[in-house]
């Protein structure tokens, strides 16, 4: 079973499209955030309180609790600017998402209050043993620090990368990969701006993530290239590289194939704490695909057609 | 031959490993040595709490070294209430080199609980309630300050508008009076009456603002020296109600330093007051003498006993109490009492403790995850294997294998270290799965390409390996930093997740490069073949 014979698909002379194509989105989640004034952070970063409570009825007859009757609720007990948000469980669970990026010193717990509120206005929909399902409150100095943390690991994983790509390649191999991962990073970033979705640790770890798999599928074009230029001295950079894009895309259609097929049963049946995890997982394998493709192969041929222009090597432009 | 003698050896030792820590995960009623080491569940998939505190030094003057012995001596005390409270195998962990301290138990039902447990000081006070006409002094100095810079204290402005509204009407259409004139005189007094009248009282919407005028400097000077003002203990079984104000002079008398110890009785008389759990202080015996002396010198008086400045109750002293006994009744629950009396018990802590960071996962949750994350891995395994068999035949079905091998591979190593499995660590196995075929592609890739090429079986395979080694390397070690940088950076389930994605990694090399070849090594040695499933 093949789904590709021998291709010959001129991706490197359909370069300028797809530059064009990235640069576009990139421009789209750029404009995004700049509208939004930054990425939207969630409470791990800028402190705050997210909660989830299970407000199925217990007692015979007792109502569904509205959002409104919650906001009001809260309001009167001081609690405001909270995001009240209702969400469907499993078993016809009536679940209640709560948010405030207001903590204060963290002294007085918001998120205790809320507890004690919900429970005094709605004991009918409530058991304190399942009531609780997620409470997290993170007090601002977290969430300062938390940040730092974040950015640095990026900025480690990079620098690592670049070091050994550096290392078994050379210089400007490490530095491409690295603009592609870029471009990864910023498309899905700037689609989760888009889509009002917020950035949260774990969606660190999946951006960090994104960047391990693209680089991953980058490296084995990288590796054709570097086997191929050696192979065929005497041809242009432009069709030696396109010829190892296109030995190599079997492999890179199938490998993402199997990634996005787990990828999207994590994001369909992997529950709700992981949702927008696995959402992050299948924007990035898709990017990170056509990166290596359309994006880091492309530049390391604008790279070298550069280098022989200047050197004034015998090899041709093509 | 004898490199293939030691392959042999390694991969029989890694299988035997991975089964003897993988088979308690499928087969119930193992011996208890075989199940010894466990996979641990994270609080995210069990449920349980996280909670960071910090120990607080922004108001002392201590020095680093006595800052240093004041964080140890807080993580004694509290990890003496948790100890007592009883949970289930709890992490108590100081951060190095900060003065924070990480707890984690796992399971609990009532982490509201807890929480009070820990954070509270635990400071034990009795100080005396002020006189009738110092508390009328302190209300006359305090609705005067007020009066004077109502426009500083936004937060009260209903009650600087009140009067104002009720004037305007009183006077209609007379407007020539400056509104300054109907300014409420008597703000604080409205602050601290109840609705229906009773003074010295706030009701629980006014509660928060009273709390943060208590802490205005400005505020705080107004109050006749050596007084202070003090909330009274809410009723935890109506949170809601109007809470008492004390006014109180600053001096304690006596402190929890010469506590011997607490209990919790149960009191079996008819009225309220005497019904129900109380909780019982016994003085050590120096303690004592200075108690008996105190209340044999203050009959009359009312003596408010305040832990962490709540003032639990201030009985008047009807008569000189000389066997170093006090009681604490009130409204309690029973846990209510015996949590008081942990704390009391362990002692207080040396310096506030703030919780700065807290993450609690419902048992709901934690299963709902296990089931999703289950499922959600079946699925995407499921369909991986079907798909290898169909695209690559019986090369296909050792992709396969070596992915179930990497599967098996991360669960028993993180048996073997004792790990802690949570939602990202399951996401990280998921993500290996689709990835750890992904050698494999490579080599199976390589290998039809060189069978094109017009070599021979035997050939194509061992180039196709060969070859395929040095890209898979490459592609793997950049991941692997990648996971290692999170290992680095990140928190709890973080950690879980660059874990699994690690030992993931190397596992799928292992059982691309090592066992796949193997096993094709072992067909083409056997078999002249000349013909290849892939």
């Amino acid at each position: 079973m093949r789904f590709f014979g021998k291709t010959k698909i001129d991706f490197i002379g359909k370069r300028r499209i797809a530059f064009a194509i990235s640069i576009a989105v990139i421009l789209t989640g750029i404009v995004s955030l700049l509208i939004n004034a930054g990425p939207k952070y969630s409470i791990d970063f800028t402190g705050g309180v997210s909660m989830e409570l299970d407000l199925t009825p217990v007692k015979e007859g007792a109502d569904v609790v509205k959002v409104q009757d919650i906001r009001d609720a809260l309001t009167n007990a001081g609690v405001t600017e909270a995001e009240i948000q209702e969400i469907r469980g499993s078993e016809g669970k009536q679940l209640v998402l709560i948010k405030t990026k207001a903590v204060g010193d963290m002294k007085d717990k918001i998120s205790t209050k809320v507890i004690d509120v919900i429970k005094k206005q709605f004991p009918d929909n409530v058991d304190p043993a399942t009531l609780i399902r997620l409470q997290e409150e993170v007090g601002p100095k977290i969430g300062e620090e938390l940040k730092g943390k974040a950015i640095l690991a990026i900025f480690w994983a990079l620098l690592g990368i670049i070091i050994y790509i550096w290392w078994r390649f050379e210089f400007t191999f490490g530095l491409t990969a690295v603009a592609a991962l870029f471009h990864d990073i910023l498309i899905t970033v700037g689609i989760f701006s888009l889509l009002g979705k917020e950035i949260s640790l774990s969606i660190v770890a999946a951006l960090l993530t994104i960047v391990g798999y693209s680089l991953n599928d980058t490296i084995v074009v990288f590796d054709r290239i570097r086997e191929d230029l050696k192979l065929f001295r005497k041809e242009p950079y432009g069709s030696v590289i396109n010829h190892s894009i296109n030995e190599t895309l079997s492999r890179t259609i199938i490998t993402s194939l199997t990634t996005f097929i787990v990828v999207l049963s994590l994001y369909l049946f992997g529950g709700t704490v992981i949702h927008d995890f696995a959402f992050a997982l299948l924007v990035g394998v898709i990017v990170g695909t056509y990166s290596s493709i359309f994006v880091a192969s492309p530049l390391m041929v604008e790279h070298f057609n550069k280098k022989a222009k200047r050197v004034g090597t015998n090899r041709r432009k093509k | 031959m004898k490199n293939r003698k030691i392959r042999g050896l390694i991969i029989l030792v890694v299988l035997l490993v991975t089964a003897y820590y993988f088979l308690p995960m499928i087969v119930p009623n193992l011996p208890s040595f075989w199940t010894s080491k466990r996979l641990k569940l994270g609080l995210d998939l069990q449920g349980g709490s996280q909670i960071q505190l910090e120990v607080d030094f922004t108001d002392s003057e201590l020095s680093e070294k006595e800052k240093e012995d004041a964080v140890k001596t807080a993580y004694q005390i509290i990890r003496n209430r948790i100890d007592q409270f009883g949970v289930a195998e709890p992490l108590i962990q100081r951060v190095a080199n900060t003065n924070r301290i990480i707890i984690q138990l796992p399971g609990l039902k009532e982490p509201g609980r807890a929480k009070d447990l820990i954070g509270k000081t635990a400071l034990l006070e009795f100080k005396f309630v002020a006189n009738n006409e110092q508390i009328q002094e302190s209300y006359e100095s305090l609705d005067k300050f007020l009066q004077e810079n109502f426009e500083k204290y936004e937060f009260l402005a209903d009650f600087t508008e009140t009067l104002e509204e009720e004037e305007v009407i009183d006077v209609l259409g007379t407007d020539t009076e400056s509104e300054d004139e109907y300014q409420n005189s008597m703000i604080f007094t409205d602050l601290t009456t109840s609705e229906t009248g009773i003074p010295l009282k706030v009701e629980f919407n006014n509660l928060a603002k009273l709390k943060k005028l208590l802490q205005d400097p400005d505020f705080a000077q107004n109050i006749p020296a050596g007084l202070q003002i003090a909330i009274g203990k809410e009723v935890k079984k109506d949170p809601y109600a109007a809470r008492d104000i004390y006014i109180l002079h600053n001096k304690p008398e006596i402190t929890g330093k010469s506590l011997d110890k607490a209990l919790t009785k149960i009191g079996q008389g008819y009225t309220a007051k005497d019904k129900g759990p109380y909780i019982l202080l016994e003085f050590k015996k120096s303690g004592a003498k200075k108690f008996k002396n105190i209340t044999g010198q203050n009959i009359g008086e009312r003596l408010a006993i305040i832990l962490d400045d709540i003032v639990f109750i201030a009985p008047t002293i009807e008569s000189r109490i000389p066997d170093g006994q006090a009681r604490i009744t009130g409204n309690f629950t029973i846990e209510e009492c015996n949590d008081l009396v942990i704390v009391l018990n362990a002692g207080s802590l040396p310096a506030p403790v703030n919780i700065i960071e807290e993450r609690t996962v419902g048992p709901t949750l934690g299963s709902d995850s296990i089931r999703a994350g289950i499922m959600a891995a079946m699925i995407g395994m499921i369909v991986v294997i079907l798909f290898m068999i169909f695209y690559y035949k019986l090369s296909g079905l050792l992709a396969d294998l070596a992915v179930i091998v990497n599967v098996a591979f991360i669960v028993a190593v993180m048996t073997m270290l004792e790990g802690t499995l949570t939602m990202p660590g399951i996401a990280g196995m998921i993500l290996t799965i689709g990835m750890a075929v992904d050698a494999n592609v490579i080599i199976f890739e390589r290998i039809r390409e060189y069978l094109d090429a017009g070599k021979t079986v035997r050939s194509a395979v061992d180039s196709g390996f060969s070859r395929a080694l040095v890209t898979i390397l490459d592609a793997n070690i950049t991941t692997l930093i990648t996971a290692l940088v999170l290992y680095q950076f990140g928190t709890g389930p973080i950690k879980g997740f660059a874990v699994t994605l690690s030992i993931g990694i190397v596992g799928s090399m292992f059982a691309s490069i090592v066992l796949v070849k193997a096993i094709f090594d072992g067909i083409m040695t056997n078999t002249a073949k000349d013909k290849i499933s892939i």
